[in-house]
């Protein structure tokens, strides 16, 4: 089986971040990136399938300028055997992204595709599923548990309401959620490693596909600031405020 | 042009964000259409005529249905989209799973979890876990769009008289099968749609003292949440979480206990109307965003609490 896992480049989950001054959008600019978090969960699941004897293949995919192979490269020294880069100036939109995955998918023919449920700076939640949709195989979203036993797949979604169990095929498209497993940290040895694993470039314009924007960001701006209130000193003042100042209970 | 609203449903009753998804729908269109997807639904969709803002109900019943295969549904929805402006889901994981099949059936690209409508082509939506709102506009044919609830009223459910309309189901190749779902049974408000949400945390220490939280949010007929690193520890089930990859959740009073408050966390609650923080760490960054913070030791607080509240029943009654 040969597994194809799709890649974020994203501000850290750490930083806090900044709306630019004149509100076209946030400052990626001299900010830590890293691996979109639910991403480094499904490379985890990918190198876990191969050391289970799922997978004889895994491989990366990640979309964006030279500085994204700095990602994949960390899912090689995670694990991933080779990498490619699309590379692309513009920021693509799910759709876009889903159509570039989709050509690499063409070509490469994995059996089974893994990405985050989510890239948590535009927070899209789309990528997946349309994956699925234009390929027109199987879907399964927010999944915390995969088991596959002869050619079918069992998984656990979390959903709204609790877990969610379905039975289905290979290929198939899954999303993940952050629970589907702990990812590893890389170790020095294996970053080394890393750096000698192939990495192949495609340009996005070779491939022949409409990734133009169809949603236009007039501005960003901050939320509102929420004031920080009182400290009250114990439970009594806290509960006489809620009843007769705030009237909340 | 009319709109279209895809329900969200359990074959019975539907979803109050189907509710806070029809009032996006009112700032677009006075012809709102409401779609039923389900099995053994049509006792659903006869009583969901009466909802107000409703001019049509669209129904499909059919037992392939039943359990909301996105590979399944979603082709209905994109054979009805051409009569539409804009086709609306709520933003809940039936949303998230559903809606962006879609919009690769349309070759449109949706726009997530909106929480405002500035015009019919200009939408709302927060980014970066709600660190940065972003105004976005579009020319597309159709605009799809999830909405989040919290950000919209609930309309009325009453006071309507759609006009009821029932289409046959188009099969699809599904691969995918139904085994199980495992729903935590609650008597205790819908957590997306209570009045009073009182959340644990690490602090919390283990599953057992959630029963401490339980108590508390009995008192006040409050839904229980939790941060991502209790779900993560095990002290309780993921449909709790609150937060960015979790629910979002607005309500009038929000009890964060033994939540230190990270960014991901404060993305799912900060639009709640009083936050309170109970934690003994006073550099919590919880404290930052809390209308009215307590640092003190959970363990002793929440027992104070309800033996106050407890006191005030008594007073009042």
């Amino acid at each position: 089986m040969k597994v194809l896992v799709a890649v974020k480049r994203v501000v850290d989950y750490k930083v806090q971040i900044r709306v630019k001054s004149d509100n076209s959008g946030v400052e990626t600019q001299n900010v830590k990136m890293s691996v979109n978090p639910p991403d480094e969960n499904a490379i985890e699941e990918a190198v876990k399938l191969k050391e289970q004897g799922h997978a004889n293949e895994i491989i990366s995919v990640s979309i964006g300028d030279d500085k994204s192979q700095d990602v994949l490269r960390t899912s090689m020294a995670m694990g991933i055997d080779r990498s490619i880069l699309v590379k692309s100036q513009n920021t693509l939109e799910p759709l876009a992204v889903a159509k570039t995955l989709k050509k690499i998918i063409d070509k490469e023919k994995p059996d089974l595709v893994l990405m985050g449920k989510q890239a948590i700076d535009d927070d899209s939640n789309q990528t997946g599923q349309i994956l699925s949709a234009l390929l027109n195989w199987p879907q399964g979203c927010f999944i915390s548990n995969l088991k596959i036993e002869n050619s079918k797949v069992f998984i656990s979604r979390e959903i709204d309401e609790g877990i969610e169990n379905l039975e289905t095929s290979l290929p198939a498209v899954l999303t993940c959620d952050l629970r589907l497993n702990t990812p590893r940290f890389a170790s020095l040895p294996n970053i080394m490693k890393a750096k000698k694993k192939p990495l192949e470039t495609i340009d996005i314009d070779t491939l022949g596909i409409d990734t133009s924007s169809k949603i236009k960001t007039l501005k960003v701006i901050e939320p509102p600031k929420r004031k920080a209130g009182i400290m009250v000193n114990d439970v009594k003042e806290l509960v006489q405020k809620l009843k007769y100042e705030a009237k909340v209970i | 042009m009319s709109v279209l609203v895809v329900a969200e449903h359990d074959n019975k009753n539907l979803k109050s964000s189907t509710l806070n998804t029809i009032s996006a729908a009112e700032k677009l269109s006075e012809d709102i259409h409401l779609l039923i997807l389900g099995n053994k639904i049509e006792d659903l969709a006869k009583s969901s005529k009466s909802i107000q803002l409703v001019k049509k109900v669209i129904f499909c019943d059919h037992e392939k249905l039943e359990n909301q295969i996105p590979e399944l549904s979603s082709p209905i929805i994109s054979n009805l989209a051409e009569n539409y402006s804009h086709i609306l889901a709520p933003s809940s994981t039936f949303g998230k799973n559903l809606l962006p099949r879609v919009s690769a059936q349309l070759d449109v690209t949706q726009i997530s979890d909106i929480i405002g409508i500035e015009s019919q082509d200009t939408f709302i939506r927060p980014i970066y876990a709600g660190n940065a709102i972003s105004y976005v506009q579009t020319d597309q044919k159709i605009n799809l769009m999830t909405v989040r609830p919290t950000s919209f009223e609930k309309c009325e459910e009453v006071g309507g008289d759609a006009v009821l309309e029932n289409i046959t189901f188009i099969d699809s190749e599904a691969k995918t099968t139904f085994v199980s779902r495992e729903v935590s049974k609650s008597d205790r408000p819908e957590l997306g749609n209570a009045r009073v949400v009182v959340s644990g945390g690490r602090g919390l220490e283990n599953s057992d003292n959630f029963k401490l939280l339980y108590d508390l949010a009995d008192k006040l007929n409050a839904a229980v949440g939790a941060s991502r690193a209790a779900v993560d520890s095990g002290y309780i089930g993921n449909e709790y979480q609150v937060g960015q990859t979790g629910k979002m959740v607005a309500p009038e009073l929000y009890i964060a206990v033994g939540i230190s408050g990270a960014i991901q966390h404060l993305a799912g609650m900060k639009e709640s109307k009083v936050i309170v923080a109970i934690n003994k760490d006073l550099e919590a960054p919880i404290f930052n965003i809390a209308d009215y913070g307590l640092s003190s030791d959970l363990f002793q607080a929440i027992p104070e609490i309800i033996k106050e509240l407890d006191l005030l029943n008594q007073i009042e009654s």
